[in-house]
């Protein structure tokens, strides 16, 4: 990747409807591979703002460069063919089949025939459609989730560089969404893609961004990590924004890492049975959520002091080198840290009150 | 059951013509609803982009659907003529409004979420048409097309009446002759076409998406060669005559006509009696039918071809008086006898021209006329409890004009006073009135009180023949013993049916007659 350059580079951005303001002053830089999201109540000019991307929408005021041009250079259906698109009503031509879906933007380009259909057949393997069942499906026999799914492998199957995504889960039940989310957040096609996604959902957004663009009557409140957000933020509005659900994030956002500091015990040498190194051995760029989940997982013999071994992200590669397998057990040589349930709670607390202080 | 087979018996005798017609009934409907399609759609379309105008378009194709069909065929002949080109124009209107309302209906049905999502995945506006919103709007689309496709079969039948063809010559004709039989001949046909277009396009729209959208454009292409159908070579001679639905079927029209003068190969279209003139006049036609005292006669300058193997039945105009009448003032007979033999078929021609095209009071002509004849006298002052004669008249000009004539000289000769009835609805209203006693007079034709009042067994009617003079003896003797009415002698005109051409053409082909015109097509 040819980097240093932002592949998003949007400046003074502006749109009004009659009177009202939609979107004021936005300025930002997205760099090739990361994930944006756009959040905040509704109405507060987040999806104007995507469109302003691929040109569905056109600014009063400001620029939109991709990839070093200025959208405005571009014809608007050459750039929006180069932008994966996905929105909340998914929007299938229902007149096609799930395949003729996907196949849309690489015909739109011209892409040989055999090329598109193998592209097609990968992508909706990928995303759980086996293309036997469902290639020559029409979009009103899928669920929902599956539809949305089909949205994606459309947006993909040109491979452009940039998505954008307008609430793709918006219209999907709590369990079908945090479903797909899932898929999604692992589908490799996506990890190397810019992706810019538009929610209200507090959760998605921590879940998904790299990076969090917090907007208010389209103006942005604040645009950072979501640490950053969470435990800097720049001003009320940022701050009431988040109160309701600022325990979950908290356990969601701090690591294990951020937590280390805070554990009272010290690394030790311990040998651990292979078949149990799965449930406890946890890497240190865990969420303390995940470390809760697996230290309240109910086990046979429940106690206060099961332990937890943390494994140093650190020490990872070093130590993989040193892990044998002879069959039944393995000596962990390397430094792991054992924690138990009151241990991480309290390390916890500490670490929220020591990152809080301003 | 009589019916059924007086049916199946008229189709097997008319087979060539209901082929013909149904043919140009498709035609016409099938051009229509080409050029429906072809305005309509795209009409629609622009008004799915540019909103604004929608209310007033939708608005002015409602308006025309309100037009009633015969009233708008009528808006159309000034401008167009008459023949297919008013009606397939009257029936493009009909399709207009369906089409373009159902094309913006479907446009905007289709998914606000489906068009964005493909304006964004990079469709161009056209490709968005086309491939998006046209084949998601179909279904709708075809359901106008379906509409304006069943109204226009049943308005083509009206495109008889401007000589456009199809199944209406029949049922006008029938309506016309008052033969339920015609009107079924055409009428059932007509119907089973408007279900069979029905079914045809109402089975494309049932076909599944993809299927759907190849048939629908399928017939797009279908519907220019149902279309040209209509231009199917048709017989042609040297001339073309147009003649009114009645005519075409009553024996003594052209049936009997082409039967004494052996009239072949005179192709024919027929259109409304109204129409017939203005046809000749626009020279859309050669050879009409009409009455041989009609005022257009000269305001077309039209010549009554000579019918000199007397085919049409005389009706010789003469006053029918009761007899009481006559002997309570002797001089009155007399009085009516003054206009005996004084008007020429020409004379009429030209009195009813007066009032049809220069329209000029009826009173006024009629004394214009007497006193070019020297027949005129001031009225005389009336005597105190002077008895009235009551004239009838029927709801024509020419009766109009000869009531002031009798009006007139009866004012002038004598001291009787006169009040006309004038405008009595029809034949029968006349007569009624007359028998009754509530007028003492009107003019009535020969042939009409031979064939509507009396009546006689077609072998007496045969046997007259078209003698003009057996004809009235045997109307008077037949008044005179079944209604005590006294006919007198007759005016001298002979307002019967009559062959028409206009003026310079027939002198240029050196017809006179209809034996001439008989000649002349056998060439």
């Amino acid at each position: 990747m040819s980097d240093s350059q932002p592949i998003i580079r949007v400046r003074g951005l502006g749109k009004h409807y009659g009177p009202h303001a939609v979107v004021q002053g936005v300025s930002f830089d997205l760099m090739a591979g990361e994930t944006l999201v756009l959040l905040g109540p509704s109405g507060c000019g987040k999806t104007t703002l995507l469109k302003t991307l691929n040109r569905l929408v056109e600014p009063d005021s400001g620029t939109v460069e991709v990839q070093g041009q200025d959208v405005r250079a571009q014809r608007p259906e050459e750039l929006r063919r180069g932008i994966g698109y996905v929105i909340q009503q998914v929007g299938l031509l229902p007149h096609l089949t799930v395949s003729e879906n996907v196949a849309v933007v690489p015909k739109l380009l011209g892409h040989p025939a055999t090329k598109v259909a193998a592209r097609t057949e990968a992508l909706l393997t990928r995303l759980h459609l086996p293309p036997a069942r469902y290639a020559n499906q029409y979009p009103r026999k899928l669920s929902g989730g599956q539809q949305q799914r089909v949205g994606l492998a459309r947006a993909l199957a040109a491979d452009p560089p940039i998505v954008l995504l307008d609430e793709p889960f918006g219209a999907l039940d709590p369990i079908t969404r945090a479903d797909i989310r899932r898929e999604f957040r692992e589908l490799d096609e996506l990890r190397l893609k810019t992706v810019v996604l538009v929610t209200h959902d507090v959760t998605e957004a921590f879940e998904l961004a790299d990076r969090i663009m917090l907007l208010d009557s389209g103006q942005v409140q604040q645009l950072g990590t979501p640490r950053e957000l969470l435990f800097q933020p720049a001003n009320d509005f940022v701050r009431r924004f988040f109160e309701a659900e600022r325990l979950t994030l908290q356990l969601r956002t701090l690591t294990l890492d951020d937590l280390l500091k805070d554990l009272a015990e010290s690394p030790g040498h311990v040998s651990i049975p292979y078949s149990q190194s799965k449930e406890s051995i946890i890497t240190s760029n865990a969420t303390v959520q995940e470390a809760l989940k697996l230290l309240s997982t109910p086990s046979a013999t429940p106690h206060l002091s099961s332990v937890l071994w943390i494994q140093p992200v650190a020490s990872e590669a070093a130590q993989a080198t040193n892990r044998a397998t002879d069959g039944s057990e393995i000596i962990i040589e390397e430094a792991l840290i054992p924690v138990t349930l009151p241990a991480l709670m309290a390390a916890f607390g500490l670490a929220v009150q020591r990152l809080q202080r301003p | 059951m009589n019916t059924l087979q007086e049916l199946l018996a008229f189709w097997q005798l008319q087979a060539g013509k209901l082929g013909q017609q149904t043919v140009q009934h498709i035609g016409l409907t099938a051009a229509s609803l080409l050029l429906g399609v072809a305005v309509g759609v795209p009409l629609g379309l622009l008004l799915t982009r540019r909103p604004r105008l929608a209310p007033w378009v939708l608005g002015a194709a409602g308006v025309l659907q309100t037009i009633p069909s015969i009233a708008l065929l009528g808006f159309l002949i000034p401008a167009m003529g008459i023949g297919p080109v008013p009606a397939i124009f009257a029936l493009f209107l009909y399709a207009l409004l369906p089409i373009v309302r159902n094309t913006v209906t479907g446009i905007r049905g289709v998914d606000a979420g489906v068009v964005e999502a493909a304006r964004g995945l990079g469709f161009t506006d056209g490709q968005l048409l086309r491939r998006v919103e046209l084949p998601l709007a179909l279904p709708v689309l075809l359901a106008g097309i379906r509409t304006a496709a069943v109204i226009n079969v049943g308005v083509a039948t009206l495109a008889a009446y401007v000589a456009a063809g199809g199944l209406g010559e029949f049922i006008f004709g029938g309506i016309a002759l008052n033969n339920p039989v015609m009107i079924l001949a055409g009428a059932i046909p007509a119907a089973a076409l408007a279900l069979v277009f029905d079914a045809a396009l109402g089975g494309v729209q049932r076909l599944a998406g993809r299927k759907r959208r190849s048939v629908g454009f399928g017939l797009l292409l279908v519907l220019p060669l149902l279309a040209t159908l209509y231009l199917l070579p048709r017989a042609t001679g040297r001339l073309q005559a147009g003649f009114s639905p009645e005519f075409v079927g009553r024996a003594d029209g052209l049936p009997g006509l082409t039967h004494t003068y052996g009239l072949r190969r005179l192709p024919s279209v027929v259109l409304a009696p109204a129409l017939v003139y203005e046809a000749a006049r626009n020279a859309n036609v050669d050879v009409i039918d009409g009455y041989s005292t009609d005022g257009r006669i000269k305001a077309y300058n039209l010549q009554v071809l000579h019918d000199d193997r007397r085919v049409f039945p005389p009706y010789y105009a003469a006053p029918v008086v009761r007899p009481g009448l006559l002997s309570a003032h002797p001089e009155l007979r007399a009085v009516f006898g003054k206009l005996a033999g004084q008007l020429s078929d020409s004379v009429m021609t030209e009195l009813n021209y007066h009032v049809d095209y220069l329209h000029e009071e009826p009173k006024t002509v009629a004394l214009n006329f007497l006193r070019r004849r020297g027949l005129w006298r001031e009225p005389r002052p009336l005597p105190a409890g002077a008895a009235t004669v009551k004239l009838g008249s029927k709801i024509f000009a020419e009766q109009y004009i000869l009531a002031e004539m009798y009006a007139g000289l009866i004012r002038g000769y004598t001291d009787l006073d006169v009040q006309t009835k004038t405008g009595l609805g029809g034949t029968t209203i006349c007569f009624e009135a007359l028998r009754s006693g509530a007028i003492d007079m009107y003019p009535e034709y020969t042939g009409t009180g031979l064939l509507v009042l009396l009546q006689p067994a077609p072998s007496v009617v045969d046997s007259l023949g078209g003698d003009a003079g057996a004809v009235l003896r045997y109307v008077r003797a037949g008044f005179q013993r079944r209604y005590n009415l006294e006919w007198l002698a007759p005016l001298g005109f002979n307002n019967t049916y009559a062959l028409l051409m206009r003026r310079q053409q027939a002198a240029q082909l050196g017809i006179a007659s209809i034996s001439d015109l008989g000649a002349y097509l056998r060439q």
